[in-house]
């Protein structure tokens, strides 16, 4: 296949040929290109269409900062848009397409919006699409996203992983071109922990893209070495392919590296990006700089781009957009341009320098004082209109133009802490401020030393600094020296469709109208016109924005200032972020000791926080949820059941003071509970509501464990520890939490002291008499294998909670099923956990639900008033305490066959439904297989004396009336007879 | 951000749990507190935009309360302490 | 003796053993912990206590102690983990209670915890995807807490080329190896 742009030399390899797909025409490049500098070798200078008025358009720029040349890389799946063709790295079988047009790129039939663009100013959403209101969600918005917008989504999960990772450095380097590489080699000879990053995937900065010397050789000459030696050492990590995106607090950087975004699909195994935080001390920001471009009308022509990205094409990747070319400059470096080029054999039509005293050059045409005016061209650039020094028209023709107006610093990141870039008169442009992120310096272009030399020497000087590294500093190589002054020159006067910001199309008349209506502060002229918003963020558009509002508000630019950068210095994909974070791996998964033996027996699970709990274990003929929670439930109550109950917090708490520490966390009192015993104890927040419930059982004077809810097993910890560290930091008493440690299950149901007298070792009684309601002690089961045995209950039957090691929790529950076959013992899940306790009234999490106090839960007579408690006083207070506070009660519907849902509220039999009527509210419902009947917890104004009572229960929201009944919350079982038996 | 933590040096951020106001260490006295001391202590909390002293738990790491003088435009921390020992030098104990 | 088999943290009756290159990952299933964590007023008994156990000092704030029969890790101030071989001390909590007696608080902890191995080549970039503690500084003998997937864990440096113990909840020892092993895929 031939490359008719293809040029001699470069840093490609013409060994290995890499053959791709662009809107479905082969093509082919070589390794080491870009699928811009391949597309241009293959004369494609139309790349897509602009966002608003889908003008043609190709690329602008040879980097991260490109406006135009946006594509949806690859196909299928992994379709990603919007993707710049000037950094997309050329491989084998790459596919891309252009976006943002249709039928085809060359002809695109949404253009018409050109023709309309009188109307479509900027502002013309938010004056067009006013009125009627109602229009804009199903009307405005849709066909504004439709016609609008750039790439699109494969709307397929991508079938790729990404990683985190962390690495650790005393001095960061952030680009990797001559200031750079002089940075890291200075940082590195010192045996300093170095990391150079460089978003390009070949490292060299401007020195690959230009035909410098250093040392009297080639630059590449020195790069290569320069590389070399920093890749042997073992205290640098050379990070190409890597973007530094942002600067977070205390030399935290995070930095994106495309470790397989330049192959077809990423190796087994492999992350397609790695998002890496950096912790870096110091860092050193040798960002180089970005060209600017000069605005003309219609300056966004396909072969229009900046002097510098010609350039680079040429020289780096040996392709020229046409063969016949032109340079706008108003400076020494555009010449660069036409000298590279014409070096390369490419004609140079002209070099048109608005500089009346431009250099003189005897191998082109130089126009000195002239301006290139117009451009003429259907889908790619022919002719460039110009203006001569005096006052006459000419007609250049030309298939590119490159065009410089200086160059910029690339502060951004020296300003994602906000600090602000200050102006330099001498090189019209911002440089970095005097607030930097702690720990960062700036050297070479990015602060504003545009000589290579000044690069090379400044580079090495900040990473001495920085490091505090003594001694002479090694030579400076020899290199160029020119000193660079740039005088301002933003557009071409009269211009008017003049291309500012090529991404979101808008135009020196843009800025204008934007002044003119009122919209002068930078923030207000970038959300107006959407000036240096999208992908590219303004990097090669901002500051012509910023200089021509300047000149209408008759204030210089700093005056004017600018936006403010923030993260992510160039787009980032989300996948990055999430990392390996995916589908079950959102987040970490716990599992129960019994979770394999669960899942033998087909347990449904439910995630309760991180943990997979059954829910509930249906058997053979089952079809309905319900049906398997009934017998789950009727079987535990009849017989025997046992759940897995290990997900409950468990916290060991020891001391010499851990009585009186839990006197203090817990509203009731626990300071006379004896050796042997549990109790149920009620936590407060401090401001009187209940935070969390549980048990503590006394193993010895000076140890207890305590459980917690399972959901706020870490909240609680916390607060235990809060406690103890910050409030009583003089009790003798230490914590830590055992709650993975022991398999804890729950044996309830009449025949639960049976089964486990067959498990339990016979030296251990365990009847009511020897280990009564809310017993506890060491034991041993099985022949002698430690163990610990409760005797509480959730679900009000007679019932234990029996804790063995983990890894004999598994062995265990099959051992209690075998020896349970006899009483038809039954596994039951949180589904009839969730029952039972309804039944018998125990508050749970929906209780429990941060706006309840004791009083509310029925326990208010449990606050000890005889001792102090984290929110015993609070509790105290008028306003918990009136005379119609909300109490806990069960409700029954009169009609046994109808709905009680949780989050009903409750209103009077007669009157008025609204929130003025309120009652209370249901938290709690469940079908009740010992009524046979729906039943629910929930609370009510002055609960405690309207039992009996008939109410109807309400939701508006899902249209649901119920006549009820007020009941006690105890259904089942009231007196506790079962539990004591 | 990074926290110098006073027993194990820079920790990412990451490892700790924030809590707010170390004024929160100060529990009233529950022999002579008023009503008034109670509700202030739950209730209300100094969010100033500069210099706060704040209370973030190590809770992946060593389980340590730490009471971290940081201002709250810039994110410098001035100041690290256990706050077990502040809890101490404000005359708390049992 | 009882009659109850464990299985691992993994849910085997064996330790769990994946290679990717140069690197195994080994699952730990032989390892007794204990809390210890000196009373209030007694840290200088503790210590020394503590100390007779060890044959050695306890180790300081992000260390740890590698040897036999005991090894243990700094958890927090005055607080450590000791660990010993699990055949032989199973019973870990109660042997060292018996000797450290009122000086400290001591809980069982084996179960409490699933470990892996990572051995190899060069475990450094395994542990660059894992977790934020700077292994290229470390030596061995040094220990700290950090979070890996957000789990808590402790990274116990044998060598921190060759050698890393992580130690972290045992119900999570599913999401654990799966960071560890996509990690070494990844890395490796």
């Amino acid at each position: 296949m031939t490359q008719p742009n293809r040029l001699a030399g470069g840093q490609i390899n013409r060994d290995a040929p890499l053959n791709f797909h662009f809107d479905g025409k082969a093509y082919q490049g070589y390794q080491g290109d870009t699928l811009a500098s391949a597309l241009l070798a293959n004369n494609v200078r139309l790349m897509g269409r602009s966002f608003k008025y889908h003008r043609p358009r190709g690329p602008l720029t040879a980097g991260s900062e490109e406006p135009n040349a946006m594509v949806e890389l690859r196909g299928g799946a992994r379709q990603e848009p919007s993707t710049r063709a000037t950094t997309a790295e050329l491989y084998h079988g790459l596919m891309a397409k252009s976006q943002n047009r249709w039928p085809s790129l060359a002809f695109d039939a949404m253009a018409i919006n050109d023709r309309f663009s009188t109307f479509l100013t900027a502002g013309f959403y938010y004056k067009t699409f006013m009125w009627p209101a109602a229009f804009w969600e199903k009307i405005y918005e849709p066909i504004i996203r439709k016609a609008a917008g750039l790439g699109s989504l494969s709307m397929k999960a991508d079938p790729d992983v990404y990683d985190k990772g962390f690495r650790h450095c005393d001095l960061l380097v952030i680009g990797a071109g001559p200031a750079g590489l002089s940075a890291a080699l200075t940082a590195g000879r010192s045996g300093a922990q170095v990391i150079l990053a460089d978003e390009d995937f070949a490292m060299g900065g401007r020195l690959n893209s230009e035909t410098l010397s250093i040392n009297d050789a080639h630059a590449d000459a020195w790069v290569a070495h320069s590389i070399a030696e920093l890749f042997a050492m073992n205290n640098v990590r050379l990070m190409p392919r890597t973007t530094v995106i942002g600067a977070f607090d205390h030399g935290i950087y995070g930095a994106v590296e495309r470790v397989s975004d330049h192959v077809h699909i990423p190796d087994e195994g492999k992350p397609r990006q790695i998002l890496w935080r950096i912790y870096a001390p110091k860092t050193l920001l040798c960002a180089g700089a970005t060209e600017r471009p000069i605005a003309f009308d219609n300056n966004d022509r396909p072969g229009i781009m900046l002097a510098s990205a010609l350039r680079s094409y040429a020289n780096r990747w040996a392709a020229t957009p046409a063969h016949r070319i032109a340079v706008f400059t108003n400076n020494d470096d555009g010449h660069r341009t036409a000298i590279d080029l014409h070096a390369k054999g490419v004609k140079i039509a002209a070099v048109v320098d608005t500089r009346l005293d431009a250099p003189f050059s005897d191998q082109y045409e130089v126009l000195k004082g002239a301006q290139v005016i117009d451009s003429k061209g259907r889908l790619g650039l022919t002719f460039a209109e110009l203006r001569l020094a005096d006052g006459s028209e000419r007609t250049l023709e030309c298939g590119a133009l490159g065009v410089s107006g200086g160059w910029n610093p690339n502060v951004h990141l020296t300003c994602h802490q906000r600090g602000r870039p200050t102006w330099n008169d001498d090189l019209a442009a911002f440089v970095p401020g005097g607030t930097l992120p702690p720990g960062m310096s700036v050297a070479g272009a990015a602060v504003g030393l545009f000589s290579t030399h000044d690069a090379l020497q400044s580079g090495a000087a900040e990473a001495k600094k920085a490091l505090g590294i003594k001694g002479r500093a090694a030579p400076v190589p020899k290199a160029e020296d020119a000193p660079v002054t740039q005088t301002p020159f933003w557009y071409v006067e009269g211009c008017s469709r003049a291309w500012l910001d090529q991404q979101n199309d808008v135009t020196v008349k843009d800025v204008k109208l934007s002044h003119q209506e009122g919209f002068r502060s930078v923030e207000h002229l970038k959300r107006y016109t959407t000036l240096g918003m999208a992908t590219d963020q303004g990097k090669t558009s901002n500051m012509g924005g910023l200089a021509i509002m300047a000149e209408l508000a008759g204030k210089a630019i700093p005056e004017v200032g600018t936006t403010i950068f923030r993260p992510p210095y160039t787009p980032t994909a989300i996948g990055a972020f999430g990392g390996r974070m995916r589908g079950m791996e959102f987040h970490p998964t716990r599992l129960t000791p019994s979770h394999f033996w669960a899942k033998e027996r087909g347990a449904v699970f439910v995630e309760v926080g991180n943990w997979l709990r059954a829910q509930w274990f249906p058997i053979a003929g089952e079809t309905h949820w319900r049906e398997s929670v009934d017998r789950e439930v009727k079987a535990t109550r009849a017989s025997v059941g046992v759940c897995d109950c290990t997900t409950l917090g468990k916290i060991d708490v020891q001391g010499t003071d851990a009585a009186a520490f839990l006197n203090k966390v817990y509203c009731n009192g626990f300071a006379k509970l004896a050796v042997g015993k549990t109790r149920y104890g009620l936590m407060l927040r401090e401001d009187g509501i209940a935070m969390d419930d549980g048990t503590a059982a006394r193993l010895e004077e000076d140890h207890f464990v305590v459980t917690t809810t399972t959901a706020n097993a870490a909240k609680v910890y916390q607060h235990m520890e809060f406690v103890r560290q910050c409030l009583f930091p003089d009790m003798d008493v230490q914590l830590i939490s055992t709650t993975e440690g022991w398999a804890q299950y729950a044996v309830a149901g009449p025949n639960s002291r049976k089964l486990l007298q067959k498990i339990v070792d016979a030296d251990h009684d365990i009847s009511n008499e020897a280990f009564p309601f809310m017993a506890c002690a060491n034991i041993t089961v099985c022949g002698g294998l430690r163990a610990r045995l409760f005797r509480i209950s959730f679900s009000g039957e007679l019932a234990f909670e029996i804790a063995v090691p983990s890894r004999y929790g598994d062995a265990l529950m099959r051992k209690l099923m075998s020896e349970g076959e006899e009483f038809d013992v039954t596994p039951y899940g949180t589904e009839a956990l969730g029952v039972m306790r309804i039944e018998k009234g125990h508050a749970a999490g929906n209780e429990l639900n941060g706006t309840t106090t004791a009083l509310n839960l029925g326990m208010g007579r449990m606050v000890s008033k005889a001792k102090d408690s984290i929110g015993s006083k609070l509790s105290e207070r008028p306003g918990l305490n009136e005379e119609d506070a909300l109490m806990q009660v069960g409700i029954k519907p009169l009609d046994a066959s109808q709905k009680v849902t949780a989050g009903g509220h409750l209103m009077k039999a007669t009157g008025p439904v609204d929130a003025a009527h309120d009652q209370g509210y249901v938290t709690s419902a469940a079908f009740s297989p010992e009524l046979d009947s729906m039943i629910g917890l929930g609370f009510l104004k002055d609960g405690g004396n309207r039992k009996g009572e008939r109410m109807r229960l309400v939701s508006p929201v899902t249209n649901l009336t119920v006549e009820v009944e007020i009941v006690s919350a105890h259904f089942v079982d009231p007196e506790g007879e079962r539990v004591r038996a | 951000m990074i926290i110098n933590h006073p027993i194990l040096g820079p920790r990412d951020s990451a490892e700790f749990t924030y809590l707010g106001d170390a004024a929160m260490i100060d529990r009233p006295d529950p022999d002579t507190a008023s009503p008034q001391d109670w509700h202030d202590y739950a209730y209300l909390r100094d969010n100033p935009a500069g210099t706060h002293r704040e209370l973030w738990w190590h809770e992946g790491g060593d389980r340590s309360w730490l009471v971290i003088t940081r201002n709250t435009l810039t994110h410098e921390i001035s100041k690290v302490e256990i706050a077990r020992d502040v809890a101490r030098k404000m005359g708390r104990s049992k | 003796m009882h009659s109850l088999t464990p299985i691992t943290a993994l849910g085997g009756t064996a330790p769990r053993v994946d290679q990717v290159a140069g690197v195994t990952c080994t699952e730990i299933t032989d390892l007794a912990l204990a809390s210890v964590a000196a009373r209030l007023g007694k840290e200088k008994a503790c210590a020394k206590a503590l100390k007779a156990v060890l044959k050695a000092a306890p180790p300081d704030a992000g260390k740890a102690l590698l040897a036999q029969p005991f090894s243990a890790v700094w958890m927090g101030p005055d607080q450590w983990m000791i660990g010993a071989d699990f055949a032989t001390h199973e019973d870990l909590a109660e042997q060292v209670k018996a000797t450290l007696k009122d000086a400290a608080s001591v809980t069982e902890q084996t179960d409490a915890w699933c470990g892996f191995d990572l051995a190899g080549d060069d475990v450094r970039p395994v542990m660059e995807l894992l977790c934020n503690v700077n292994i290229r500084a470390m030596t061995g003998g040094d220990a700290t807490r950090t979070s890996i997937h957000h789990l808590g864990c402790f990274v116990i440096c044998g060598d921190p080329q060759s050698f890393i113990r992580i130690l972290g909840p045992r119900a999570s020892a599913g999401s654990l190896h799966h960071a560890i092993t996509t990690a070494m895929a990844s890395a490796l």
